[in-house]
């Protein structure tokens, strides 16, 4: 077996030779591979994102070298670390403001694929990749809220695992499970820092890597949801394509500059913003005997907090009144007799459990429930937009006002989650949350509406 | 007298709940230019080894590590520590947390990062403990005879007190009631309730509860030292003592500042390297 022809010469060609999967690799995902030219502002969060991951798994492995899991010595040690380790409160903080900044980017750049249906066909798979990204996200600054070990580190910990043990039957025991305890304690701390310094980022990686993957098979879309892939060459180059390395490393290494000026704005003036990144509580070591008067969850997380607690006994009613129209529309709309059944059955189990006395379920379940269920609509996106195009361009003029109010009811909900609940406030989380889960369970039928404009066969790109 | 007594018991359920809502009595503002002030920093240093470490430790904060406010070994050795501590150690205390539990009813918190554990999304942290030090009330209806307008029924009592000289205190609490009518007479109705509670420097109260038609539902208070140059004395020494707090509670903050306007130097020009690569290289593109 002889080695492998290269055009290359010297060391790379020497590893070339014998390990020509290398250089393809490059070729694939880099050199070759065709960007759309008419990226804009919105496609620059996913090289961010990916950024801060890096930022996320370096200053992760400082941190861990100084830091303690242990429920006596933790908060003393991130401490320590801010004091004590020569620029370890500049490494602290790239992790506290990274963390942040992960969930901005990754809303960005999730809302970015809203805009332009970059979830639709063919691009389902990198969409469901990226779901489950958010997911492990999720997971990971879970995990990671509890390590300095503050005292909204425990409590927010505390009221999260309790959520699992509202589950009939087998919550206390997965409750259990996850602390390692009956309370939240030493064990929950061990293992926890085990879950988020390895588990999760090597979970996360595997998918950052599926979502690359699949997104440069299927090509990127594009700010006009045009598939460029369609109009090529003679030698089957997409016309409307530019090679991602150099026109795109530039490009983005030139948006990075004003991410890292966002980032580093925060970091070194204001790693707290005012509370909002890093609590006060949270500088307060953790006591199992005092309850702070009021528990909220980091920002990137209120939104679907907010919907948990919106959901009361009078909302559940409500939801009731919406399964049963949900389940008359689905009903008229499809044909088979079966899937007919389906629904009627459905329907009839979900508002037995939700208002029927004796069969129904407490409303503190059903409010995880719908938190569960407000996370992961986002997944569904590729199979309830049944629009004909992709691009916001091209849709009728009011779906930009209806994905408008949903981004607001988002972050009102987002709002309403960082503070204590009242009357006024509990109605208005309602009926955010209402329009919350409007726009995703009736986008069958409203994406289809109006007029659409047509689309043109090629990119619109005015030269820089 | 019973009335007053329903009063005050009516006025201390009031500011426990208004305490756990978070709707504290309105906070005065920290005179924030002395964070970076050297000479507030030390005297703030001086007055914190003097009044609070006794009871209260700094357990994260080396003695060597106030060379950042312009102390020097010898001064921390001769001047700031007295037990036979050396510079290299952490600012500890000598009481035992089981005594102070037993003293206080719960041991007195470690101060290293209090000022960060008092910021909240509505107020700062040195606000808040400029406030709480200098808010205490003589009353005796508590454990230590002290009490304390933004922290009701405070266990810790007020540590300034010989300097301060006696205050007269006046607390005026407003509060959405639901009136209970006698039988009979009329159907329950909400109604705006001042509390009015004046202290005299011994601790005495006299509460007086009117029905009010239109106000703001919250806590003011009026203090009246009986040596305003002495209370005034004291006001200083607390600004300072909270400049210490806040510089104690983050040593780094002044680099991290300093390099920051570094870090965004040199990102200002990397963009500007950035956008000429970028259009270098985008130009050939149509």
């Amino acid at each position: 077996m002889g080695l492998h022809a290269t055009p290359y010469k010297g060391l790379l060609g020497w590893i070339d030779a014998r390990m020509p999967s290398l250089m393809q690799a490059y070729r694939t995902h880099m050199s070759e591979y065709y960007a759309p030219k008419n990226f804009n502002f919105w496609y620059f969060f996913g090289s961010f994102a990916l950024m801060v991951l890096v930022i996320q798994i370096v200053s992760g492995i400082l941190l861990a070298m100084r830091y303690k899991p242990d429920s006596q010595l933790a908060f003393w040690s991130v401490e320590h670390i801010m004091r004590e380790v020569s620029g370890g409160w500049f490494i602290r903080y790239m992790h506290s403001t990274g963390a942040s900044f992960f969930f901005i980017a990754v809303y960005l750049h999730m809302f970015r694929g809203m805009l332009y249906g970059s979830y639709k066909k063919p691009r389902e798979l990198v969409w469901i990749f990226g779901a489950l990204i958010f997911l492990c996200l999720m997971a990971e600054s879970f995990f990671g809220y509890l390590l300095p070990w503050g005292q909204m580190s425990f409590w927010g910990a505390q009221v999260i695992i309790n959520l699992f043990s509202s589950i009939p039957h087998i919550g206390d025991w997965i409750a259990t499970l996850i602390r390692g305890d009956y309370v939240v304690g030493d064990a929950t701390l061990n293992r926890f820092f085990s879950l988020h310094v390895v588990a999760v980022p090597l979970v996360l990686l595997a998918l950052v890597v599926a979502h690359i993957f699949a997104l440069h098979d299927v090509g990127s879309n594009n700010p006009d949801g045009v598939e460029i892939k369609e109009r090529t060459d003679s030698q089957g180059r997409p016309l409307d394509g530019i090679p991602f390395h150099p026109y795109y490393t530039v490009h983005d290494l030139y948006g990075l500059g004003f991410f890292f000026l966002a980032y580093c704005a925060v970091l070194f003036f204001a790693p707290e913003v005012g509370g909002v990144f890093l609590e006060g509580n949270n500088f307060i070591p953790a006591d199992p005997l005092q309850t702070p008067t009021h528990i909220a969850p980091l920002w990137y997380f209120t939104p679907y907090y907010s919907i948990l607690r919106a959901t009361t006994a009078e909302f559940v009613v409500w939801l009731a009144i919406s399964a049963v129209a949900l389940g008359a529309m689905i009903f008229l709309r499809v044909q088979q007799l079966w899937l007919r059944i389906a629904v009627a059955v459905w329907v009839v189990v979900a508002v037995a459990l939700l208002v029927v006395p004796g069969v129904r379920l407490d409303p503190k379940l059903w409010g995880v429930v719908l938190m569960a269920l407000s996370v992961l609509s986002f997944a569904a996106l590729p199979w309830l937009d049944q629009s004909p195009v992709k691009s916001i361009r091209y849709r009728p003029g009011w779906h930009k006002i209806l994905l408008g109010v949903f981004v607001v009811a988002f972050l009102v909900l987002g709002y309403l989650g960082m503070n204590p609940p009242t009357p006024t406030r509990t109605l208005v989380a309602q009926v955010c949350a209402a329009l919350y889960f409007s726009f995703f369970f009736l986008m069958p039928w409203w994406s289809r509406m109006g007029s659409f404009k047509p689309v043109p066969d090629r990119v619109r790109y005015a030269a820089h | 007298m019973r009335r007053v007594r329903l009063g005050l018991a009516a006025m201390a359920g009031a500011l426990a709940c208004l305490a756990v809502h978070g709707q504290e009595a309105p906070l005065d503002k920290w005179p924030s230019e002395r964070g970076t002030d050297m000479v507030a920093l030390q005297n703030g240093a001086r007055t914190f080894v003097n009044y609070c470490l006794s009871c209260h430790s700094a357990r994260l904060m080396r003695w060597n590590r106030l060379h950042d406010i312009g102390l020097d070994d010898k001064q921390i050795q001769q001047n700031l520590i007295f037990g036979g501590q050396r510079v290299t150690d952490t600012m500890t205390v000598a009481m035992q947390p089981t005594d102070a539990k037993v003293w206080f009813g719960k041991a007195p918190p470690d101060l290293s990062v209090i000022i960060r554990a008092r910021n909240t999304v509505e107020h700062a942290g040195t606000d808040y403990v400029y406030t709480l030090l200098r808010g205490f009330y003589r009353d005796r209806s508590t454990q230590t005879g002290w009490n304390n307008v933004v922290y009701p029924s405070i266990s810790m009592p007020n540590i300034f007190w010989e300097l301060q000289g006696p205050r007269e205190a006046m607390l005026t609490l407003v509060e959405q009631e639901e009136m209970v009518p006698a039988a009979g007479k009329g159907s329950p109705h909400e109604a705006l309730m001042q509390t009015v509670s004046k202290f005299d420097a011994d601790g005495n109260a006299d509460a007086k509860r009117t029905e009010l038609e239109h106000g703001e539902v919250g806590l003011t208070y009026v203090f009246k030292p009986i040596d305003p140059a002495a209370a005034k004395l004291v006001d200083e020494q607390v600004a300072d003592l909270v400049a210490f707090l806040n510089w104690m509670s983050e040593p780094s903050a002044e680099t991290r500042r300093r390099i920051g306007v570094w870090a965004i130097g040199f990102l200002v020009i990397f963009i500007a390297v950035g956008r000429w690569l970028n259009k270098a290289y985008w130009r050939d593109i149509h």
